[in-house]
């Protein structure tokens, strides 16, 4: 029974994601080569370099999804509440235990090695959501609950926004999709998501045009939908509440200091202070924009590899993909992502029981927040936010963490068949 | 179940379309807008001019005269600068802070200031300097180092033969319609400058791959686009170091000139001037300031002399009297004139010395006779074949003229003036037309008076003697990259309008002149001289001490001028001088030590010449 039950697993597991993981994975190892490629390391495996290091973390990685593979699906279930206790209690005592790198306590010191456990809190809260909202009585619409799950959610948020890592504090909005799917109602999503442009809109624009354009908008929302008396009461008051959400800004932006308001114009692209704040995305959109169609070719990358993009093997990495590369090949790379995510979703949805379908969810959220705000960073759409691209960047703590994060999914798919509908445990 | 699967479906659609977002903007960062790809070349790109080494320059033996030097200019784009340690690169370059502002503004201000073109910031650091920047560069973000060559001159000698280089003017830069760019060096002067083109060589671009810290990473494409800079052709002069040299030790501590021409090539063998300088003050950081000094001495030290400054010939101009006179048919050997020390021509009394007379012409040359070659000047001009004065004045004219004075003969020198010879419509604008006659100009027959010639235009004279009637234009280059200088220009031969057959006495005179004459002091063993000497008044001051020569008479290897100012007769200082050249160039050994030593130590500048050689001297004396 046991021999049949493993067999199972394997055969079982979703082949398409192990297939896009390993690709991404040998990618991000190929390209971390590239990026910080010195002729008197050339040899790929040398472990002083990055990339040696990379291929370790591989190696680690492989050795952490065979163990998840081979451990009891109903293990990642009961482990859930003890990981996210582990893992609040870890991430506080590395803002005390740590030294500060880059203005953030978030790393342990291991020796040469270090340590990120934000990067694992992450799945260690997607476990715990998973298994509180998989609750048989569990419901978005109690009170009693939304808190809890708020809770749960931004009680991680909140110590690493506390280490100072901003970026990774936002990856926990990623579960908002995550609500969505479970019950939050729709327009919350809509309005979040409205909320997050037009307070983009009202820094980018000038906040009398955007005025007048909320107003247009307002009109011919009136106009198309024929509202009644109450809906056009309604529309008035959301463009009234979005105009006075655009003086708002604009003012607490000139309540900033100087330097900061020039910070937040660099962010969002409004002013080019290309040797100062807005370096690194400058350098960024030139290596990628000088790739072209078909890219310069591996190793060839002249930006990446005389070191113009900053954090290039890290959180810059999706540069040398399209400096080297160039279009074709950040298209594959895109398109590789997105596939990943609809495989996701499709692993998610054909659950049997809510815990998996959840946890499900929380991967796809968390890989596609990640991967939206990484790539959007690089080439100048969104604000620079330094979080890893999931597989590709150099890091152990990220691409262990993703892993585990990944490999817990497709373990419980395994093993899915075994499972009832609705939560058995 | 239709709310869930609406969900599903809203989350397939955010996650598709924030893919098909990035597809979009990477489609036009990549394949659209190529602003980035130019960006791109920006950052790494870095385009170095590569110098060619400037041709080197010898003399007719091969000698090297001109090499070159590695220098190191400090350059700097502006807009590559980044957060500059200021005080750190001012100490080491050793310069204030304030220097450092005012040279960035003087930068900004220069013409064709790019902020993304190499300037020089500091020209040819010291060895020291350039050892420390070369440790700290990185540091500097912008500045870079480029090698170039200076010019290294391996003599003293001939300063204003070889020139010197300098840096491009804004004038020249736009006369050269873009090829100098600032910074750039050019032939300032000497041959540096007449062989500029040749010299210069091509210069080279090659495209270095510069990491974000500006450091040379490699080549660009393999340096695919790179042009190799060519380096200038060299070139070989004319002139005999060794002669050149000696003529500078002769006429040390003397101003003067002596220039010696090769008669059948018309080769320039030396060319001294005097004062003079060190040709090495016109290279490394102190070109500028030395320049300053050289102008403002009142030594005029940068003053070419032997192509530039007009002496009155005096008595060498008898010569050419002596051949106008008899191709114009009023003077043949025989022809006797009596002097009684000196002669009346109208109201002109012109002095002599004395001597035995009458005197047929070969004497009178040998003589030095002012009388005679008075009166040989007024059987020209008031010669009855013409019809007026200003007709016999114009003849005569146009057969000196056709021995290459009054006009620049066209050496390949910057800055050869043409001397002076007078027309006749000056004299009608003086006198009056009709008005004037032989004895009013009387003095032009014995050289003096508003005659000039540069000591050049002498030394062609006795080519021309040397030559029997013909010279080919002096030149100081004879062949290019090795290749023989095939310039018609300096092949042509310029006949006199003197016939060839009335050379023959006039020859015979100079061996006199240098046998038994007034210049027995140029007297050479084994070697027969032939020369003239010449006292030239100066209004200014005690007479030029002038003599031409050329030697051997059969064959002649060597025609000579040299003049000296202010030092009284021309048998005193110029005419030794000739002959110790003489005998330099042709035997290689001196025979007269105590004459070579006597000049040597002779410092007419400090020291003026005494009086002895002043005294008793009538006036209109010419010797």
């Amino acid at each position: 029974m046991r021999q049949q039950q493993e067999n199972l697993h394997t055969q079982h597991i979703d082949w398409p994601t192990l297939l896009i993981y390993t690709i991404f994975v040998l990618a991000g190892w190929i390209n971390i080569y590239a990026a910080v490629y010195e002729p008197e390391h050339s040899s790929i495996f040398d472990i002083t370099q990055n990339y040696g290091k990379q291929m370790i973390w591989i190696g680690v990685s492989a050795f952490i999804a065979l163990m998840i593979m081979l451990i009891d699906d109903k293990f990642f279930y009961a482990f859930s509440y003890m990981s996210y206790g582990i893992m609040i209690v870890l991430n506080i005592a590395v803002m005390f235990l740590s030294k500060e790198v880059k203005g953030a306590h978030a790393w342990f010191e291991i020796g040469s090695f270090r340590l990120q456990p934000a990067e694992f809190a992450k799945f260690a809260t997607a476990l715990t959501l998973a298994r509180f909202m998989s609750h048989y009585d569990f419901s978005l619409k109690d009170k009693k609950h939304w808190y809890k799950v708020a809770g749960i959610i931004l009680l991680p948020m909140g110590i690493i926004l506390a280490q100072n890592d901003t970026g990774s504090a936002l990856v926990y909005c990623s579960f908002v999709f995550v609500l969505y799917r479970e019950g939050l109602p729709g327009w919350i999503l809509f309005i979040c998501l409205a909320l997050g442009i037009i307070s983009v809109l009202a820094l980018v624009m000038n906040p009398a045009t955007l005025i007048y354009i909320l107003i247009g908008v307002g009109a011919i929302a009136v106009f198309l939908l024929r509202a009644s008396k109450q809906g056009m009461i309604v529309v008035a008051c959301v463009v009234l509440f979005c105009v006075g959400l655009v003086k708002g800004i604009d003012y607490l932006f000139y309540k900033l200091q100087p330097h900061q308001q020039q910070r937040v114009n660099v962010l969002l692209g409004k002013e080019v202070d290309l040797k100062g704040a807005g370096y690194n995305v400058h350098q960024s959109k030139i290596a990628i924009g000088s790739g072209g169609l078909l890219g310069k070719g591996f190793l060839e990358g002249t930006q990446t590899k005389f070191n113009f993009v900053p954090e290039q093997s890290t959180d810059f990495i999706f540069c040398t993909v399209g400096e080297e590369y160039g279009f074709l090949g950040s298209s594959v790379l895109i398109i590789l992502f997105v596939v990943l995510f609809i495989r996701l979703i499709a692993i998610a949805e054909r659950q049997r029981n809510r815990f998996n379908k959840i946890y499900g969810y929380c991967v796809a959220s968390i890989l596609f927040f990640h991967f939206t705000i990484n790539i959007g960073m690089t080439i100048g759409v969104l604000p620079v936010i330094g979080i890893p691209l999931p597989f590709f960047s150099y890091g152990g703590s990220s691409l262990i963490s993703f892993t585990i994060l990944l490999f817990i999914l497709l373990r419980l798919d395994a093993s899915r068949v075994f499972q009832l509908r609705g939560s058995i445990y | 179940m239709i709310d869930s699967s609406t969900k599903k479906i809203t989350l397939y659609i955010i996650f598709i379309s924030v893919g098909f977002i990035f597809l979009l903007r990477l489609f036009w960062l990549q394949v659209v807008d190529d602003t980035y790809v130019r960006f791109a070349q920006n950052n790494v790109l870095n385009e170095e001019v590569v110098y060619p080494a400037r041709g080197l320059v010898y003399d007719r033996d091969g000698k090297l005269l001109v090499y070159n030097d590695a220098i190191y200019d400090l350059m700097v784009v502006p807009e590559r600068l980044k957060k500059l340690d200021t005080a750190g690169f001012c100490e080491v370059l050793g310069i204030t802070r304030d220097d450092f502002d005012k040279r960035f503004e003087r930068i900004k201000k220069s013409k064709g200031y790019s902020k993304y073109r190499a300037v020089i910031f500091e020209k040819q650091l010291t060895i020291p300097v350039y050892a420390a920047f070369q440790e700290k560069l990185y540091d500097f973000t912008g500045f870079y180092v480029q090698t170039r060559t200076d010019r290294k001159y391996v003599y003293k000698s001939a300063a204003h033969v070889m020139g010197y280089i300098g840096e491009v003017t804004d004038k020249i830069i736009e006369q050269s319609k873009g090829y100098y760019r600032m910074g750039d060096y050019f032939g300032v002067n000497g041959i540096e400058r007449s062989y500029e083109n040749e010299l210069r060589g091509t210069r080279g671009i090659k495209y270095v791959l510069v990491d974000v810290h500006n450091r040379a990473q490699g080549r660009y494409k393999n340096g695919l686009f790179d042009t190799a800079s060519v380096a200038g052709l060299n070139v070989t002069t004319t002139l005999d170091h060794d002669l050149q040299e000696y003529g500078e030790k002769l006429i040390a501590n003397k101003r003067g000139s002596i220039v010696a021409i090769e008669p059948s090539t018309g080769e320039i063998l030396a060319i001294v001037s005097f004062p003079t300088y060190d040709p090495n003050l016109f290279i490394g950081r102190e070109r500028g300031n030395n320049y300053m000094k050289l102008l403002r001495d009142p030594m005029k030290p940068l003053f070419n002399r032997p192509i530039a400054a007009p002496y009155p010939p005096g008595s060498i101009f008898k010569i050419i009297m002596s051949l106008v006179g008899q191709q114009e048919g009023v003077l043949n050997p025989n022809t006797t004139y009596g002097c009684a020390r000196g002669a009346s021509f109208g109201s002109v009394h012109v002095g002599c010395h004395p001597h035995p007379s009458p005197l047929p012409l070969r004497p009178g040359i040998a003589v030095s006779c002012n009388a005679y070659f008075c009166s040989v000047y007024r059987s020209v001009i008031d010669n009855r074949r013409y019809p007026t004065t200003e007709a016999a004045f114009d003849q005569w004219r146009k057969h000196v003229l056709s021995f290459g004075l009054g006009q620049r003969l066209g050496i390949d020198l910057p800055g050869e003036g043409p001397g002076n010879l007078p027309t006749s419509a000056y004299y009608s604008k003086i006198y009056g037309q009709g008005h004037w006659k032989a004895s009013t100009t009387i003095s032009l027959g014995i050289g003096q008076g508003e005659l000039g010639i540069t000591p050049l235009q002498m030394a062609n004279v006795t080519a021309i003697l040397a030559n029997r009637g013909y010279y080919i234009t002096p030149h100081i280059v004879k062949a290019i990259a090795g290749k023989k200088l095939n310039n018609p220009i300096f092949t042509e031969k310029h006949f006199t309008t003197v016939d060839t057959s009335y050379y023959g006495v006039v020859i015979d005179a100079m061996q006199d002149v240098v046998e038994r004459g007034t210049a027995t002091i140029a007297r050479l063993k084994n070697i027969v001289v032939c020369g003239k000497t010449g006292t030239a008044q100066n209004p200014h001051g005690k007479d030029h001490s002038v003599f031409f020569a050329f030697a051997p008479r059969e064959n002649p290897k060597i025609a000579i001028a040299v003049v000296i100012e202010n030092a009284g007769f021309g048998a005193t200082y110029a005419a030794p001088i000739a002959s110790l050249m003489i005998e330099q160039y042709l035997t290689d050994t001196i025979t007269r030590p105590w004459m070579e030593e006597r000049l040597v130590n002779t410092d007419l500048i400090h020291q003026p010449a005494t009086n002895e050689t002043t005294t008793g001297k009538p006036a209109h004396t010419t010797h």
